[in-house]
């Protein structure tokens, strides 16, 4: 299907339109219950981010780049991944974290600037959050050549936003993935800004898509706030990939609705109308009227979808703050596999400072 | 078997991936070629294409793939052709390499070594002469290594291959084929985080590593010929840095003087000095010292002697320091 659409045809992927009807030549068939999850995750995912938006207001989470828009590509792209699949994320990945199952404590734990928040659990295929951009991308590659060269029936996944793909990681990374053919799936969130520079101002290719024709593999345009096109697109990715086709670019075209970060002021550099333009455009309305025609969403359904993640939301602050900072030994402890008698002789310095001597 | 350092290389590297299937050696050139100075020669032949791979040409992303190859159990053994080529990996380098450990709370290591020829005195062209050995030794997390003779380049390297946390193998390319020594075929370890004394004295503790290391032993028998017995310690692993060592020669010989080839300012030299002061003022009786490149561009082969630093260059500062 990825074939179909041609990046350099300027063909775009979409399954629902934005009355939430879907083609039914594309439309991916998932079961009520695959469906009631995606939303369920979407829901968890917004109200989350609006949580930790609070909470960074109220300085008890430190800078945060929210997600508000990008969930139908995170929920869309974590919903086809098999549980042996690996992620190498960005740092806006919230939804990414929510649908694979990793402890949103946790997750709250790393942005309040906890150091045990940075622990992927045991079982949980999620390298850290990288913060320098693009810089996960080789590092997919990598693990790709690793589970090619181990025989592992897996994909790995990464995702990155539209200025990332101006970094020398961006091509050197899809560039070794043509090359190797590794089971890699590069996910770009084309969320139109790279802090304020428009994504016209990272490219003149007309797409990112596109990128991968140069790379020698598929490269495919879906609409990012349309979860059903993210999940059909990457479930077909991730299948190809798994079964020794090679890497796929997707470009899950979309909208960064809330600033950069949270020390970030978006009105700077664009404008209330085109913001008004893509909440109308909103990943959670469309999906929501498509399960509204299928039957499966009332008001009903709807407060008990909210309250549960509300009560799931509220959940993970109360446990995230609960959680004392880390402990000098745990600042030191992990810097070698085994202390230096530097390091021991630094920690010892610290712990007598904390404990009051005069010198 | 006598062997060169590029050949003790060699076997080490040959000997650990024969024993573990986890190692796979990656970077421009290291397969079919044999990599320019031929420290992997005929390991593409005996492993394959899959454990010698031959990149693209793009020192990030080797190092980049390292790290994500490491997660999945692998135990990369990175090849930067050049150290004057390994910045374009500098922010893996730093951003992930050295502080996975710490960044995943001990859930993932990175146990890749990344091996690179460093070092003047082979009259190469710019760009690859260069020694920044102090850029690595201060980022937490890292462990840098410098072999000075064929024995310790096995012993070293199988060391580092064998370690869990990340190494920095700087190979002085000026020593590749400077000498051939006898190398037990078996494997063996020398100890990481370790340096040796590798000529014994009282007047005078001469630090030093890598390519210096030769230097470093003219200078003192020079120096014996004009009644000085000079201590000459090889760091071998310049971070974590075995202090105790330093410190308890210097206890012993009142007198320390440190040779890098690598820019004064800033050089590891400073760091040595600095420990000396914390850890054995009393003793000293005069002042640590330097002699070091330069803080120039490294020179173009022509002039390039002028920058290296030469036994009489060391000899000169030794018997300043006598002079106190």
């Amino acid at each position: 299907m990825i074939e179909l659409f041609d990046p350099l045809k300027g063909a775009r992927l979409q399954v629902l339109d934005e009355t939430g009807a879907s083609d039914p030549g594309l439309d991916p068939g998932l079961s009520e219950a695959e469906l009631r999850s995606i939303y369920e995750a979407m829901v968890r995912t917004r109200a989350a981010d609006a949580k930790a938006l609070k909470l960074q207001r109220q300085g008890r989470l430190g800078t945060y780049p929210p997600s508000r828009g990008h969930e139908a590509c995170q929920v869309g792209l974590a919903s086809a991944m098999a549980p042996g699949d690996w992620l190498f994320p960005y740092f806006r990945d919230l939804g990414m974290y929510i649908a694979l199952g990793y402890p949103l404590a946790d997750y709250f734990h790393f942005w309040m600037g906890n150091e045990a928040g940075q622990r992927t659990p045991d079982g949980l295929n999620i390298f850290p959050i990288a913060i320098p951009v693009g810089s996960q991308i080789p590092q997919a590659v990598g693990a790709g050549i690793a589970a090619k060269y181990r025989k592992l029936p897996i994909a790995v996944v990464s995702t990155f936003g539209d200025g990332a793909t101006s970094e020398g990681d961006f091509h050197e990374g899809l560039n070794f993935a043509g090359v190797f053919r590794t089971p890699n799936v590069f996910v770009c969130l084309n969320n139109q800004f790279a802090i304020s520079v428009p994504r016209a101002r990272q490219t003149a290719s007309a797409t990112i898509a596109q990128k991968a024709v140069a790379y020698g593999f598929p490269g495919v345009q879906v609409d990012g706030n349309d979860v059903l096109a993210v999940h059909a697109a990457a479930r077909e990715a991730l299948a190809r990939a798994r079964t020794g086709g090679g890497p796929t670019l997707i470009e899950a075209f979309t909208y960064r609705m809330g600033d950069h970060t949270t020390s970030d002021d978006a009105a700077r550099y664009r404008t209330k109308e085109e913001v008004l333009e893509w909440e109308r455009r909103d990943p959670l309305l469309r999906f929501r009227l498509y399960l509204g025609r299928k039957g499966l969403w009332d008001e009903a359904a709807e407060a008990k979808v909210q309250d549960a993640a509300a009560a799931f939301v509220e959940k993970a602050v109360a446990e995230a703050e609960s959680r004392p900072p880390a402990a000098p030994e745990d600042l030191f402890a992990y810097t070698y596999g085994t202390m230096p008698p530097d390091l021991e002789a630094q920690l010892d310095e610290l712990k007598a400072s904390l404990a009051g001597g005069r010198r | 078997m006598n062997l060169t350092m590029v050949q003790a290389i060699g076997q080490a590297l040959a000997q650990e991936m024969e024993r573990d299937d986890r190692i796979i050696v990656l970077g421009e050139d290291v397969g079919r070629d044999g990599g320019v100075f031929r420290a992997t020669e005929g390991l593409f032949d005996r492993f394959g294409p899959e454990r010698v791979m031959d990149t693209p040409l793009a020192e990030s992303a080797i190092i980049g793939a390292a790290v994500g190859m490491a997660a999945l159990g692998l135990r990369p053994v990175a090849e930067i052709q050049f150290m004057g080529f390994i910045y374009p990996a500098f922010n893996q380098i730093v951003s992930h390499v050295a502080r996975m450990r710490n960044r995943s709370r001990g859930r993932f290591t990175v146990p890749v070594t990344i091996r690179t020829p460093y070092g003047g005195g082979v009259k190469a062209l710019e760009h690859h002469s260069e020694s920044t050995e102090a850029l690595f030794c201060q980022v937490p997390g890292l462990t840098v290594v410098v072999p000075s003779t064929p024995y310790d380049a096995k012993g070293l390297l199988t060391a580092s291959l064998r370690s869990d946390d990340p190494v920095i193998f700087l190979e002085p390319a000026k020593l590749y084929r400077a000498e051939k020594q006898e190398v037990p075929e078996k494997a063996y370890e020398i100890p990481l985080r370790k340096a040796a004394v590798v000529r014994e004295g009282r007047d005078l503790t001469l630090i030093a590593w890598g390519a210096m290391i030769p230097v470093a032993r003219r200078a003192a028998e020079a120096a014996q010929a004009e009644g000085v017995s000079v201590e000459v310690i090889d760091l071998r692993t310049l971070s974590p840095m075995d202090r105790d060592t330093i410190v308890a020669s210097v206890k012993r010989t009142g007198r320390a003087l440190v040779v890098h080839e690598a820019p004064k300012t800033c050089g590891l030299g400073a760091e040595i000095a600095a420990t000396i002061g914390e850890s054995a003022l009393l003793s000293l009786n005069g002042p640590v010292m330097r002699v070091t490149g330069q803080d120039i561009t490294v020179p173009l082969p022509k002039s390039e002697e002028h920058y290296i630093p030469g036994p009489e260059r060391v000899l000169r500062a030794v018997r300043r320091l006598m002079e106190y």
